[in-house]
């Protein structure tokens, strides 16, 4: 076991997988001589080759599209765009193209794409760098969306991603870059689509992913002071989701709150919410909850911005709904 | 003092370099103006870092410093009801357009009193009064919408013309190609100026780029195209004289690709680490203000003195700026957080 951060645990992922598989390769702005700003691609180049971290010009539209035909060829590409917000400018060739071709052509075709994407609100960035649109792919038959939160996990889950056959969403919320965690030296993966329990609980459910899972933990932690049990699920990957573990938990607590950081309206909160009441209303002794964004894009200023995420004592609120 | 061989040894690179001249219809009242408009842009992003480091600006932010020539040259030359559309590195278009620093200043601290009411900051800088149409956090990406304010002319038959500023990077996004073909289809009164500093962040412009002569994808496209030295003031001003009078009769885009070589970190906190920052060294001889000012003193246009007062005035306007959004403005009141998400003071929450 060694102790690294997200971003290392990206860089090990993706150095671990080129090693493994020569289709695999890495193209995006910047990824190569500068290792992306984050410093995640730091030193591929070096050790793949020019033809396998690729340094693209600002053509998000077309070097997606060039990704997304790599991939139809027979590829494993890891497309990088650096900002989700910018997802917007290869989108047709996301929804129209990579999620479709495999049901379009009969299963002629696979799109192996993996898209990397940091995301989420922090650091007085200013509405066009800090959205959280992962809803909006969860939303695209064929497509599958991952936002894992800690080092093991997203190193497990970016490398079944890489192996995927189909074309997967990596939402890497930029707070979390700095993070530490455990990671096992040896090879591992972790499925996509299975929910993590971080903190088991009896009271109440509560659901998160990505950054909120930790403003969850640090509510649970709160409430239990006050005798509330929460159990704190992380669910890890967006499409396919992991009802099974979600329902499991909600059948012991009988409660559940379901938090996001993106804008709520529209969010996967009402979608979990909704699937929740269809598989077990009546197991629910309370109405579900749904903490998020405000609604309304993210201000430079940094009240403004800070007014607009969920905190802690937004998801301490939404559990002691639950009992009222 | 001017480094003659060190500017031969430039040349010999610096394939864009073309001897100062004053043209026809420059003025040296105007000349003046320029060169005060110049040291303005320039303070006030010498002045901005130190105030990110001290934590009062934060987020992105992205200095025009020795691009100072590009936006004076041509921007002075349009009137209020002009439009111009920026990049992420939108100070100097601003200042150039006649904006107000305090006002910028504020927004950089994030204040109501700010021109984006603190919403925006450095990288959505805007001053809808003047036409300056906005800075942009997504490169390549305002440069369509701006061409939409020629759209509006050309369909209302005014005479107002609009100069679309995007870098050598911003270039590459497809959409700017796309827009350009409308414009010379429909002959909208357009002035694309591409700052090619030659980087976009850690990549160089030659690594991402088939054809190093950015303004010949103009004519591909029907447009009259051509290439200036970035440096250069006086043949910038030239270039986009001519380039604004075809816009303004109707006649069609232009695009003027100005050449010059990015001397600074990215943003405020990028040391370049990532490329030979020496090579900037023979450049700063002809940065344009340094430039400019041995000319005007050359050929006996303004002397030494004149040009130093005018550098003090710049140090002062910059000051205050400071001084105004550091001590009268006031944090937005979080009663407003719905604010200018929809107009006419709707809210929907
Ligand atoms: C669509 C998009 N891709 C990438 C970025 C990240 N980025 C910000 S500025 C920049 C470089 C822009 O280079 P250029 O257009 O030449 O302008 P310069 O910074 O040199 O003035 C990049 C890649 C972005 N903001 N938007
Ligand atoms: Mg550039």
């Amino acid at each position: 076991m060694a102790i690294i951060t997200l971003r290392e645990s990206i860089t090990q992922a993706l150095r671990e997988e080129m090693a493994r598989d020569e289709d695999v390769f890495i193209m995006g702005c910047d990824v190569g001589l500068r290792g992306n700003p984050f410093g995640i691609t730091k030193g591929l180049m070096k050790e793949f080759g020019e033809r396998r971290v690729i340094d693209t010009p600002i053509s998000e539209a077309a070097f997606t599209g060039l990704g997304v035909g790599a991939a139809i060829a027979g590829m494993r590409p890891l497309v990088e765009i650096l900002y989700c917000d910018w997802l917007t400018l290869p989108m047709d060739n996301i929804v129209n193209t990579a999620a479709k071709t495999s049901y379009m052509f009969g299963g002629q075709a696979n799109v192996p794409i993996v898209i990397r994407a940091p995301f989420g609100v922090g650091g007085g960035v200013a509405a066009q760098h800090s959205q959280n649109n992962e809803n909006w792919f969860v939303h695209v038959p064929g497509l599958k969306v991952i936002a894992p939160s800690t080092p093991y996990d997203m190193k497990g889950l970016l490398k079944s991603a890489i192996r995927d056959n189909n074309p997967v969403m990596c939402f890497e919320h930029k707070r979390n870059y700095s993070l530490k965690g455990e990671v096992p030296d040896g090879e591992y993966t972790i499925p996509i689509g299975k929910a993590n329990i971080r903190k088991p609980g009896t009271d109440c459910t509560i659901v998160a992913y990505s950054y909120m899972t930790y403003v969850a933990e640090a509510a649970a932690a709160e409430l239990e002071k006050d005798g509330i049990s929460c159990e704190v699920i992380d669910l890890r990957s967006l499409l396919p989701l992991d009802y099974e573990t979600v329902m499991d938990s909600v059948k012991k607590t009988s409660r559940v709150v379901v938090v996001t950081e993106a804008p709520l309206r529209g969010s996967i909160a009402g979608e979990i919410v909704g699937e929740i009441i269809d598989r077990g209303f009546d197991l629910l002794d309370a109405p579900p909850q749904r903490v998020g964004s405000k609604n309304s894009p993210v201000a430079y200023n940094e009240g403004l911005e800070a007014l607009c995420t969920p905190k802690k004592e937004d998801i301490i609120a939404a559990v002691r709904k639950t009992f009222e | 003092m001017k480094n003659t061989n060190c500017i031969e040894e430039l040349k010999k690179e610096f394939d864009a370099y073309a001897e100062m001249y004053v043209p026809e219809g420059l003025d040296r009242e105007e000349q003046l103006r320029m060169y005060s408009i110049m040291w303005v842009m320039r303070k006030f992003e010498e002045a901005v870092k130190p105030l990110w480091m001290a934590n009062k600006v934060h987020g992105y932010y992205h200095p025009y410093i020795t691009e100072e020539a590009i936006a004076t040259g041509i921007i002075t030359q349009l009137k209020r009801s002009d439009y111009v559309g920026s990049t992420h590195r939108g100070h100097g278009h601003l200042i150039a357009k006649g904006g107000d620093i305090n006002k910028m200043m504020a927004e950089l601290f994030g204040k109501e009193e700010g021109y984006n009411k603190g919403r925006g900051g450095s990288m959505h800088i805007s001053d809808m009064s003047i036409g300056m149409l906005g800075a942009t956090g997504i490169v390549g990406a305002a440069t369509a919408p701006a061409v939409g304010s020629a759209l509006k002319s050309w369909i209302k038959g005014t005479d107002d013309v609009t100069v679309v500023f995007f870098g050598d990077g911003g270039a590459n996004a497809g959409s700017i190609s796309e827009a350009m073909n409308m414009a010379a289809a429909w002959k909208l009164p357009v002035v694309f100026v591409c700052e090619n500093n030659q980087w976009a962040i850690a990549t160089d412009f030659a690594r991402v780029t088939g054809e190093q002569d950015l303004y010949k994808r103009g004519i591909g496209f029907g447009i009259p195209s051509c290439r200036v030295d970035g440096y250069n003031i006086y043949q910038i001003w030239d270039t986009a004289k001519t380039a604004i009078a075809r816009a303004r009769a109707g006649e069609g885009p232009s695009f003027i690709e100005c050449k010059t070589m990015r001397m600074l970190g990215h943003h405020a906190t990028d040391d370049s680490w990532y490329r030979d920052m020496t090579v900037c060294d023979k450049y700063w001889e002809i940065e344009p203000i340094k430039r400019m000012g041995e000319f005007l003193v050359e050929n006996k246009i303004a002397t030494p003195e004149e040009l130093e007062a005018i550098e003090a005035e710049a140090i002062k306007q910059v000051e205050a700026s400071i001084d105004y959004a550091d001590t009268q403005c006031h944090e937005p009141s979080l009663d407003t957080f719905y604010d200018y998400i929809y107009a006419d003071g709707e809210v929907i929450k």
